[in-house]
């Protein structure tokens, strides 16, 4: 009896004192679950939050990089050629079986010096950036809580609150992220934000000269990009790890990983 | 055993429930005051972070914006052959020129370097976008001297082979065949130019072509003759003398 009163007694005394801190925590569940208030939408009406999604036609892209380009200029992405939000892969199947792949340079419209063309068995450009995860491992590795999954299914950065620990520019498979050198955050494709949530489209979209990307709202009934999930057979990057990546690619060559 | 909890407590455990104490409020109060609420509150953050990147500013203005002031730019273009392309493709970020369209002015490429960032030859190009070879094709032009840039279409077919095939014509330039048309030897139909891969002119199949003038009977008059009965019979005339720069004048 005694020894229950007493522990009765202490924890009535550190209730306030350990309850007051931990409670909040307790209430937030996994980051990834928390997106149930209604998005900030300016200038949408107030309910089901749309869910972006982009679509990659392969066999249109000409690796002209203007996308690399405008993502630049519109998301504030340091010049230097190797922090990208969006990139262009070049594959080359060469004729003895051997793959190259090699990245695309921002302003770069010279044929492939790497190798001589009649080595070439079959080459192109694959289009890659953020694949805006439904299972983003990045978030899950996050040891501050600090990128998230936005009402809209985009995974966002919170700069405030992140401390620049890298971890998931390692846990991303597909290398979508990298250190941001002025903020010394993480920063990554937001599927233009700012742009999409105000019904414009993503800035690499906007300047595709050839369609190859098509942006939208994945659970709209008719619009391009739905109409790209019926007609063509959609595949992703590598759907053995199960992240249920929301970037869509057609006409893609086993070869790319 | 019942009195233990009512004993005058001891010394040492007043002192350090004490101590206890004020450590647990000092730990509430840096909580509650000291750190700030955007560390603490999820919903906080998130709903900061959805704002903050909401209202980052824009740099491309959008297809719409550019069809309010530029009509028949962008009439011309939905006809064309770019239609495809935005006009911030080429003309650059417009969100600031939209806001001021006196103060700011876009840019306009008109130089060579700009068309070929995507009409270069590159192998890894898909087959049938338009390419072309930036050392041979007109060097020095500027692309829009013969194509419009809001609508290009392909300037007018060539009517000569050597627009295509110059290096075969500098060379029967020089030859002793140089008096020849190509299409002395070969047929070349119309389609050809359109289409060049799927149409192709014809080439010379036998002996006997050749033999048309350089056989004993031929009634060119600087032709060379040659037997073909009793001259490399087994073989056909271009296996060794090559047509378009046949040795001896």
């Amino acid at each position: 009896m005694q020894r229950r009163g007493f522990l009765a007694g202490l924890a009535a005394f550190l209730a306030p004192i350990l309850g007051l801190p931990f409670r909040r925590a307790r209430a937030d569940g996994p980051p990834e679950q928390a997106g149930g208030a209604p998005p900030h939408a300016a200038g949408k009406p107030a309910g089901k939050p749309r869910r972006f999604g982009m679509a990659i036609q392969v066999d249109r892209c000409i690796g002209c990089t203007r996308c690399m380009d405008a993502c630049k200029a519109e998301n504030n992405v340091p010049k230097e050629p190797f922090f990208f939000r969006t990139w262009v892969e070049q594959y080359t199947i060469k004729t003895d079986g051997e793959l190259v792949v090699r990245s695309l340079k921002t302003g770069n419209g010279k044929p492939s010096e790497s190798v001589p063309e009649r080595e070439i068995m079959r080459s192109f450009f694959v289009p890659k950036l953020c694949n805006q995860c439904d299972h983003p491992p990045c978030v899950q590795v996050c040891p501050v809580g600090a990128t998230f999954r936005s009402p809209e299914g985009v995974v966002l950065v919170d700069e405030e609150r992140c401390i620049g620990c890298r971890y998931c520019i390692q846990a991303c498979p597909y290398g979508a992220r990298y250190l941001h050198p002025d903020t010394k955050t993480a920063d990554k494709c937001t599927f233009c934000y700012h742009r999409t949530t105000r019904d414009l489209l993503p800035a690499c979209v906007e300047v595709c000269p050839t369609s190859a990307r098509i942006f939208g709202d994945l659970d709209n009934v008719a619009s391009p990009l739905t109409r790209f999930k019926r007609m063509k057979k959609i595949h992703t990057l590598k759907p053995d790890l199960n992240t249920e990546p929301k970037v869509l690619y057609s006409d893609l060559d086993g070869v790319v990983r | 055993m019942k009195s233990l909890l009512f004993r005058p407590v001891p010394e040492q455990i007043t002192r350090l429930s004490l101590a206890f104490a004020l450590l647990a409020s000092g730990v509430f109060l840096v909580r509650a005051h000291a750190i700030p609420q955007t560390w603490l509150d999820r919903e906080y953050h998130v709903k900061s972070t959805l704002e903050r990147e909401a209202n980052r500013p824009r740099r491309f203005a959008g297809a719409q914006a550019c069809t309010e002031c530029h009509e028949d730019q962008v009439k011309e273009k939905a006809e064309g052959n770019h239609r495809t392309l935005a006009c911030e493709t080429c003309h650059g970020a417009a969100g600031k020129h939209v806001e001021d369209p006196t103060e700011t002015k876009l840019f306009a490429p008109r130089l060579r370097d700009y068309c070929v960032l995507c009409h270069a030859y590159d192998p890894s190009r898909p087959t049938g976008f338009p390419q072309i070879n930036p050392a041979l094709h007109n060097p020095l032009k500027p692309c829009i001297e013969c194509h419009k840039p809001h609508a290009p279409v392909p300037p007018e077919t060539p009517k000569e082979c050597a627009a295509c095939h110059g290096e075969i014509e500098r060379t029967k330039a020089v030859s002793s065949h140089a008096a020849l048309a190509c299409t002395a030897c070969h047929d070349a139909p119309d389609a050809h130019k359109v289409t060049p891969r799927l149409v192709r002119p014809t080439k010379p199949q036998n002996r006997e072509f050749c033999g048309k003038c350089h056989g004993p009977k031929s009634e060119e008059k600087k032709a060379p003759r040659v037997d073909l009965a009793a001259h490399g019979e087994r073989y056909l005339c271009w296996q060794c003398h090559y047509p378009h720069l046949p040795e001896g004048k």
